[in-house]
């Protein structure tokens, strides 16, 4: 706690600093990076972000806090669907990026988006396969083998949605050995080797490169996944939370997210 | 009461109002506590109650995968039930009667499971029994037995979490029970196992009761581990508390009805037994 | 192995003891010594303070506990045996233990308590049940028979103990303490009805005790410890007659002094000369019952030679009597009426006169140290 407050009022200090730099430097930003340092926030943002975006984000919020020194970027990982529900609770948040429009839904319902959400990235399926792909899987129909053990996601969740809407659009029936609570816990059964295929986004496949592979297939454009994002209407740091959403939008943002293997809106 | 009113009554003038009270009053310090503990276990109960959906009820009991997976979660828990009471009175027994070296870490292995989080303790199942497990890899080769995604595998998960509490209530039993009387049956003839089966157990058969019954209970709502090693599949694998944490993703009324016919059941159940064991004679 | 068989066997070689044994244990700066033979039918009862080891011979004989060294031999058979590593586990030994507080399985009825051990020994459970009736109806509890433990008086439950014990047929019958449980007044009819059951009791027995009364109405002869020794042993009479350490003195109510005996004095160690009715020559024990002792305000004049003065350091009720401790140059307990407290005003402190007439006395030679 004490060096928490520490930390931030060091960064008050470093900000009014560069602050005062700027003004006699002149401008010298450019258009597409509205988090510069004229932006002028400071202070914490707590950012409620779907557990996929875990890599992606922390490393965003990184870059977004050396472009506005003085901000700090709080996140809580989590389920989209846990988070809706703890941000209609009344849990302090500013920005809520979830990994489906349902969990958006959920929140801007009871009014408590501020405007209205954007798609920030897209994701889509991968058939996710231990590293080196031994069985030999090259689309969905592979997958319904008898001796091919594939773990989905639970319907309940998004990437059990958009691997439902996914098979059906290819007609492909499989049963699954397990429908998994999310998209981690499928993909960690196919690294443990308990199962030889499981369909996660291709962000998920990518950050697990060193032990997985994911194989594209066609039907993986019938159910691409959108994520919002939204301003949150009783935000604690409204003017850093307009510029966090702004930066995740911007080019240098939407770099880290592409990087990780989301595709843009 | 009325031995308090005597005692009040009786003239005592060298005693004054500081003597203490054997009868009737329950100390405040006490009470104070006792009722807020109470309140804190029940309130979330009753928060459930208020946000149940009374109309939409009778439907939603109705529903098909509602009533598969509490028939799996009764299922899979008293199996776990009588798995650990297979092994962990053994275990207890060991512990309580017999010294060997290393005996203290041998207890304080026991209670691992109770320490580690559940889906770690899903993952280090899945290591063991997994299909590339220490174990399962061979019994899969030895046997064609794979464990993970099985109603086995339930049941496994299950009785990892659960068996501490089995063990420890067992072990608290018996070390309670005076092992003199295992020394009598022994004086009449009776061997070691004799003595077990016919003295011992029936000694702390309490002991064993109030354990096996901590056991089910939290073999019933066990959701870490068994999600981690056993996975999610309707029919075989989905137990209520999976049912549970999925139907939260999308719908609160429905985890709601689920977590309330789970509590409903497994307390009925208990009160029944409970009544059984008191009227035995 | 059967016991019926051991005991039959035993019972044809008269001329040896059923039980023969050196009971030698060891635990940790304290050890048991115990020379012990018991014939078949007899009675041997085990004196002793507590923390003699008289529960640690107990436990040796009972297979509870192992021996260091000796031996222990039933019936012909070693039971334990240090030096040629043979060693029998209490549940094939040949014996019964009726336990201090009996030890009922409370879970069990009295007639499967009874049933318990013959049970074990072969028997089926028909076979076991109607033996376990026969026994409970030799000891008066027929009517008892469905009653769980804890539903049984305290000498109820002390005759289900020695069925349950008996119904094994033992070679050698264990009793620790069988009566010390219970209060006066069933103690006296229990006690009454355990010397019955001993009478009948074809085997040995040994009968662990702290109570000297027990000892003396049951036993047919006294053994008694002393910080893992035997003291003294010997039938009733001549225990009670002739006591030998201060312990056993008490045990049978007398004073006893050691002493040097030249004619009718006796020199005691702290220079303290007794005149006693005896002539003797050499170390000997006098002995005199408390009633001997007398009391007086002042110093008496006339035939008792032993008068001393003394301070009373304690006084406690003794059936009918007052028994006064008294301190001074020798330590002695005496007897005496109510009404001769009330005439003395006797307290603890105060000095008196005390006196033993010389023919109160008994003197009879100490072996040498």
């Amino acid at each position: 706690m004490r060096t928490r407050r520490f930390r931030t009022v060091l960064a008050t200090v470093a900000a009014l600093a560069v602050v005062g730099l700027a003004g006699c430097g002149g401008e010298d930003s450019t258009g597409t990076q509205p988090g510069n340092a004229n932006s002028g926030v400071t202070g914490d943002v707590t950012v409620f972000a779907a557990a996929s975006l875990t890599e992606s984000f922390t490393k965003l919020g990184k870059d977004f806090e050396a472009a506005n020194p003085g901000t700090t970027v709080t996140y809580s990982f989590a389920g989209s669907s846990a988070l809706a529900t703890q941000i209609n609770q009344g849990a302090p948040a500013d920005v809520f990026a979830s990994a489906a429009p349902a969990n958006m839904k959920t929140v801007t319902d009871e009014g408590n988006g501020d405007g209205t959400p954007t798609t920030f990235v897209k994701n889509q399926l991968v058939i996710a396969v231990p590293k080196g792909n031994p069985g030999g899987i090259s689309g969905l129909r592979d997958l319904t083998e008898p001796d091919v053990k594939v773990a989905l996601c639970a319907e309940q969740v998004p990437c059990g949605a958009a691997a439902k809407k996914a098979l059906d659009a290819a007609g492909v029936e499989l049963t699954p050995v397990t429908l998994e609570q999310d998209v981690k816990a499928a993909l960690s059964k196919v690294k443990l080797g308990e199962v030889d295929a499981a369909l996660v986004y291709r962000t998920d496949a990518k950050s697990a490169a060193a032990d997985v592979d994911g194989v594209e297939f066609p039907e993986s454009a019938g159910a691409i996944n959108e994520y919002p994002i939204v301003v949150l209407k009783n935000a604690p740091n409204k003017p850093a939370a307009q510029a966090f959403v702004e930066y995740v939008l911007s080019d240098p943002g939407r770099a880290v997210l592409t990087t990780a293997g989301f595709q843009a809106p | 009461m009325p031995q308090l009113d005597t005692t009040v009554a009786r003239p005592r003038p060298a005693a004054p109002r500081h003597r203490p009270r054997r009868v009737g009053r329950i100390p405040l310090a006490l009470l104070l506590p006792a009722l807020l503990g109470l309140l804190f276990l029940v309130l979330p109960l009753a928060g459930l109650l208020v946000r149940a959906p009374w109309t939409t009820l009778p439907q939603r009991l109705t529903e098909p995968g509602v009533l598969t997976a509490l028939r799996l979660s009764l299922l899979t828990a008293t199996l776990a039930t009588l798995l650990c009471l297979a092994l962990g009175v053994p275990l207890a027994w060991l512990l309580a009667r017999i010294e060997f070296p290393g005996r203290r870490i041998v207890r304080a292995l026991v209670t691992v499971p109770l320490v580690l989080p559940p889906v770690v303790g899903g993952v280090a199942l899945l290591l063991v029994f997994g299909r590339r497990g220490l174990l399962g890899s061979w019994l899969d080769t030895t046997f064609g037995v794979t464990l993970p995604f099985t109603t086995t595998g339930v049941v496994l998960a299950e009785a990892f979490v659960a068996m501490p509490f089995l063990v420890i209530a067992v072990e608290g039993a018996l070390r309670g029970a005076d092992s003199r009387y295992e020394e009598a049956a022994a004086t009449l003839g009776a061997n070691r196992w004799t003595t077990f089966t016919h003295v011992t157990l029936p000694l702390v058969a309490p002991g064993i009761a109030a354990g096996a019954v901590l056991c089910w209970a939290r073999a019933l709502g066990e959701f870490g581990a068994t999600i981690t090693f056993a996975g999610n599949f309707p029919g075989r694998t989905q137990t209520m508390p999976l049912a549970v944490y999925l139907a939260l993703e999308t719908d609160l009324e429905a985890a709601i009805v689920l977590s309330l016919i789970l509590l409903t059941v497994s307390v009925a159940i208990l009160a029944t037994l409970r009544d059984r064991w008191i009227s035995a004679p | 192995m059967t016991v019926d068989l051991t005991v039959h066997a035993a019972r044809q070689r008269v001329s040896e003891p059923l039980l023969d044994a050196r009971l030698v244990v060891d635990r940790g700066g304290f050890r048991l010594d115990l020379p012990l033979t018991i014939d078949s039918g007899e009675v041997v009862a085990l004196l002793g303070p507590n923390g003699a080891g008289k529960t640690t011979a107990l436990r040796a004989l009972a297979g509870l506990l192992a021996l260091s060294d000796g031996h222990l031999t039933l019936a012909g058979q070693v039971l334990d045996g240090p030096s040629s590593r043979s060693w029998v586990p209490t549940e094939q030994r040949p014996i019964g233990v009726v336990f201090q507080d009996y030890l009922l399985f409370p879970h069990l009825n009295a007639l499967d308590n009874v049933a318990f051990g013959p049970r074990r020994h072969g028997l089926d459970r028909r076979q076991a049940r109607r033996q376990a009736a026969d026994w409970l109806h030799r000891m008066g509890l027929a009517e008892h028979a469905r009653r769980k433990p804890r539903q049984l008086s305290g000498g109820q439950a002390q005759r289900v103990a020695l069925a349950r014990a008996l119904a094994v047929d033992p070679a050698l019958l264990l009793l620790d303490e069988p009566l010390a449980a219970l209060d006066a007044r069933t103690r006296l009819d229990t006690r009454a009805q355990l010397q019955r059951h001993l009478a009948e009791h074809p085997g040995a027995t040994l009968l662990v005790t702290h109570d000297p009364l027990d000892a003396l109405v049951l036993a047919d002869r006294l053994v008694i410890i002393e910080h893992g020794q035997v003291v003294q042993e010997g039938d009733a009479a001549t225990i009670t007659a002739q006591p030998r350490t201060d312990y056993v003195a008490r045990l049978v109510g007398l004073n006893l002094f050691r002493g040097h005996a030249r004619g009718q004095t006796v020199l005691l160690a702290d220079g303290f000369r007794l005149t006693t009715a005896e002539q003797h020559d050499g170390d000997v024990f006098v002995a005199f019952p408390p009633s001997a002792v007398a009391l007086h305000p002042d110093r008496p004049a006339g035939s008792p030679r032993n008068t001393w003065p003394a301070a009373i350091s304690g006084i406690q009720p003794n059936g009918d009597n007052l028994r006064v401790q008294l301190s001074g140059p020798i330590e002695v307990a005496a007897d005496i009426t109510p009404l001769a407290a009330a005439q003395l005003h006797l307290v603890p402190g105060q000095r008196v006169w005390a006196a033993v007439k010389a023919t109160e006395t008994r003197t009879y030679p100490a072996a040498p140290a």
